[in-house]
């Protein structure tokens, strides 16, 4: 019969054992920003759904999407959309198997954070 | 020698079965995305602040309220499928299809709620 004894099976290192690398981070914030970006479109599609329905529900909608909060969502939510759409476009690079080395994967990670906050900052700026 | 693609070698691989459709879809909704977002960034943060007359003559015009509706249409998708693939890397059993059943949920009600909105600025 087979044994029922459990084995000891050694464990795989794990991320508290992982040196943090730009490779590793640029992924993760990948999946935080893209799913992140809900709670500014939540706000987003209340305001847009006051300003349908009635001038009331407006005033309520409008005051709190441009208020100090309103401004935090959607700046980080500028923020979150340029970096996830940058990663994006990188992920289809990777997906056509090109920039796969180390040193070119790294480049690329440095351009999706810097361009997300130059994009970022000319938003606002012109928004 | 078979005549197969890279991807006919893929499908109906892994314990689901459909992981190389869930890729796809999601490529194919990265692109779209790609297209519509940095035009309609512009769009709803030049609407954004407007008094209530402005927002309406904003998303009562044809190209905004289209681009707007494609967005929501696409990007929800792309959110759902996203948000299921990170809910299937970290939770196990009922929590996980608890899990994946609100984030499908939220997306569609999103989704409602954002093309009530443009029709009835639109009518």
């Amino acid at each position: 019969m087979a044994e029922v004894k459990r084995v000891e099976r050694p464990l795989s290192p794990h991320l508290q054992i992982y040196r943090v690398q730009l490779t590793s981070v640029t992924s993760i914030l990948t999946r935080i920003t893209g799913n992140g970006l809900i709670v500014g479109t939540v706000l987003a599609v209340w305001w847009l759904m006051a300003a349908a329905i009635s001038p009331g529900a407006f005033a309520l909608a409008n005051a709190v999407a441009t208020s100090w909060f309103g401004d935090l969502v959607f700046t980080v939510s500028a923020w979150a959309l340029w970096y996830h759409y940058l990663a994006g476009l990188r992920h289809l690079v990777f997906d056509a198997g090109r920039g796969l080395d180390i040193p070119t994967a790294e480049k690329l990670g440095w351009g999706v954070i810097f361009g997300s906050l130059g994009l970022t900052l000319l938003t606002i700026l012109i928004v | 020698m078979r005549y197969l693609t890279a991807r006919k070698r893929a499908e109906g691989k892994g314990a689901s079965r459909t992981g190389t459709q869930h890729h796809w879809h999601m490529t194919v909704s990265a692109v779209a995305l790609a297209f519509l977002i940095p035009v309609w960034i512009f769009v709803f943060g030049h609407a954004l602040g407007q008094p209530l007359d402005g927002v309406r003559a904003t998303f009562a015009r044809p190209f905004p309220a289209i681009l707007t509706g494609l967005v929501l249409v696409v990007g929800m998708r792309h959110f759902a499928m996203g948000a299921q693939m990170m809910i299937e890397d970290y939770a196990r059993g009922t929590a996980r299809k608890m899990l994946v059943i609100f984030a499908m949920s939220l997306s569609a009600v999103i989704v409602a709620c954002g093309l009530f909105a443009l029709v009835k600025i639109a009518l």
